[in-house]
């Protein structure tokens, strides 16, 4: 017999980098820039912490929220580097990664046919996300000649008397783009104007590059009340195995949150929390060590695919670079394919992260300089075949 | 400048075009700073970093807490650089403490290393007294580590 599953889960597709995923793995010499998470392991104090609190025999179930120190050091962080106040006790949510957050703040939130506005190329979980818990996905385009920044104006038209939530991702998976404070400041506006919760996933936010400093949508005048603001360990601390994120928000949305979590995953490990505040507490030279790291290889990569003639800007955030590739002829697909059967290098086609990703490919820099510089080399034979004028 | 020193500090043999790539300039930019830094002294040379565990050698390495009488005149100035100018020395710090200059000798052998402490070093006059470890085992040098991790295990593609 085979079994029927629910009928909701009949319009979710699977996502395009499984499809692509699948395919690398069957195959050899690869060299991927496709890998959305960073190549250090965690750094070794944070990872002896860890180690330390499980000789202590430190391996139960934390309180729903998560472990009060815990959330005293995210409070302590988020006020530090965020300039955002928010209460330990009772305004914060410790997760199983963003992802779980982002389940969680949409579940909590939608009620069915609530729409939700969201900008794209992005994260592949945003829109599936959306549909599980009920809502309607509005997506928004960002274009290479913004900086692939979200315009005020695009997003306006979006709404409409259904709408809810604006999810926002800056700095941007898969296309490394940012928002200034003054374009941020025509979305807060439009947001309290409308009446809109902001979803904002900042994960990125300290991978930043050339100095800038990162400005969070919650600080804006009348924000804080309406954002649910969404970070993580994951990629500034090189923690993604960890799986720890966390939510802040008003209580009334962090209460509702923690009934599902609570019901559904319990808490975070324990392992993770007890390396988080490791990390938040004493990690910062190892996220700026970082992110001079990503910095150079950031020069390194969008020089090289400009030189190959795939026209890229420097990203200003994230560690992925996302470069057109239509004048070479080819969908995103098939130049993905077609690279990695001739070339084996794996970039990730630029459809992967919605629809106007079309004529892009995801190229991640967070892979050793050794292998970028590979990477590189095949590409640029690769292009130099598509792109010689016949 | 302080990221091409960052880099050469890393791999001082890294091409240059690549040095170029990642800080954003010009091939010939990238060799006019190095020279500069050469010329100006703050780059004094360019060494490989030996994993002793594999190259079979006689040669010890002697770590050495010195006390000494500083001079009315020079202070521990002159007689650290007189330490310093023999060819065993390999380096040689002033240090707060206990004592007052640490020196790294290298020698063939034991025996050489002995002479060195008890005909040169023990010997000349401001040195009051002398302790002498031998280096046994080497784990990290140079921010070279002998047992490098593996590079973590992660999927070919992930989102």
């Amino acid at each position: 017999m085979s079994i029927a599953v629910a009928d909701r889960m009949r319009d979710i597709p699977r996502s395009g980098i499984r499809d692509f995923f699948e395919i690398v793995q069957s195959m050899n010499d690869v060299v991927s820039l496709g890998i959305g998470e960073p190549d250090f392991a965690t750094p070794w104090h944070i990872r002896e912490a860890a180690i330390f609190a499980l000789e202590r025999g430190r391996t139960g179930y934390t309180s729903n929220l998560g472990l009060p120190r815990l959330r005293r050091a995210i409070s302590d962080y988020i006020g530090k580097h965020f300039s955002l106040r928010y209460d330990p006790m009772s305004e914060i949510l410790v997760s199983v990664g963003v992802s779980e957050a982002i389940d969680l703040a949409l579940r909590a939130l939608l009620n069915p046919g609530d729409e939700v506005i969201y900008h794209e190329p992005c994260y592949v979980s945003y829109a599936p996300s959306i549909v599980l818990a009920g809502g309607t996905p509005r997506a928004v385009e960002t274009r290479a000649v913004d900086g692939f920044a979200v315009r005020v104006e695009e997003i306006e038209k979006a709404i409409t008397p259904r709408s809810k939530i604006l999810m926002l991702n800056f700095p941007t998976n898969p296309t490394g783009g940012t928002m200034q404070p003054p374009e941020l400041a025509k979305i807060a506006d439009l947001c309290v104007r409308h009446d809109l919760i902001v979803l904002t996933d900042e994960i990125y936010s300290e991978i930043i590059y050339e100095g800038e400093k990162h400005t969070s949508i919650a600080t804006f005048p009348g924000m804080q009340e309406r954002t649910v603001f969404l970070h993580g360990l994951s990629k500034a601390f090189a923690m993604t195995g960890w799986r720890v994120g966390f939510a802040c928000a008003p209580k009334e949305v962090i209460e509702a949150m923690m009934k599902i979590h609570q019901y559904a995953i319990l808490c975070a490990p324990i392992m993770g929390q007890d390396a988080a505040i490791e990390a938040l507490e004493r990690g910062a030279p190892s996220v700026a060590a970082m992110r001079r790291e990503y910095e150079l290889r950031r020069n390194f990569i969008t020089r090289a695919l400009n030189d190959m003639g795939l026209e890229c800007a420097k990203p200003r955030g994230a560690f992925y670079v996302f470069p057109r590739i239509s004048d070479t002829g080819l969908t995103s697909k098939e130049f993905s394919m077609r690279l990695l059967h001739e070339k084996r290098v794996a970039v990730v086609p630029g459809t992967a992260f919605g629809p106007c990703g079309e004529g892009f490919v995801r190229c991640s820099f967070a892979t050793g300089l050794d292998q970028i510089k590979i990477a590189m080399e095949r590409m640029a034979k690769f292009c130099d075949v598509l792109l010689r004028p016949s | 400048m302080d990221h091409i020193i960052h880099l050469l500090q890393q791999n001082a043999l890294m091409p240059r075009a690549d040095m170029a790539r990642l800080l954003d300039l010009t091939e010939a930019n990238v060799d006019v700073a190095i020279a500069r830094l050469e010329a100006d002294g703050i780059i004094l040379g360019y060494q490989a970093i030996i994993n002793r565990e594999k190259w079979e050698t006689e040669k010890v390495t002697a770590v050495i807490e010195v006390k000494i009488t500083p001079e009315r005149d020079g202070g521990f100035d002159r007689i650290a650089s007189r330490i310093a100018k023999f060819e065993e020395v390999v380096s040689c710090y002033l240090m707060s403490g206990g004592y007052d200059l640490l020196i790294i000798v290298e020698a063939e052998n034991l025996r050489s290393a002995a002479a060195f402490i008890a005909q040169k070093l023990s010997t000349i006059d401001a040195v009051q007294a002398t302790a002498t470890h031998f280096r046994l085992k080497t784990y990290k040098e140079n921010g070279a580590s002998h047992q490098p991790e593996s590079a973590p295990e992660r999927l070919a593609v992930s989102p």
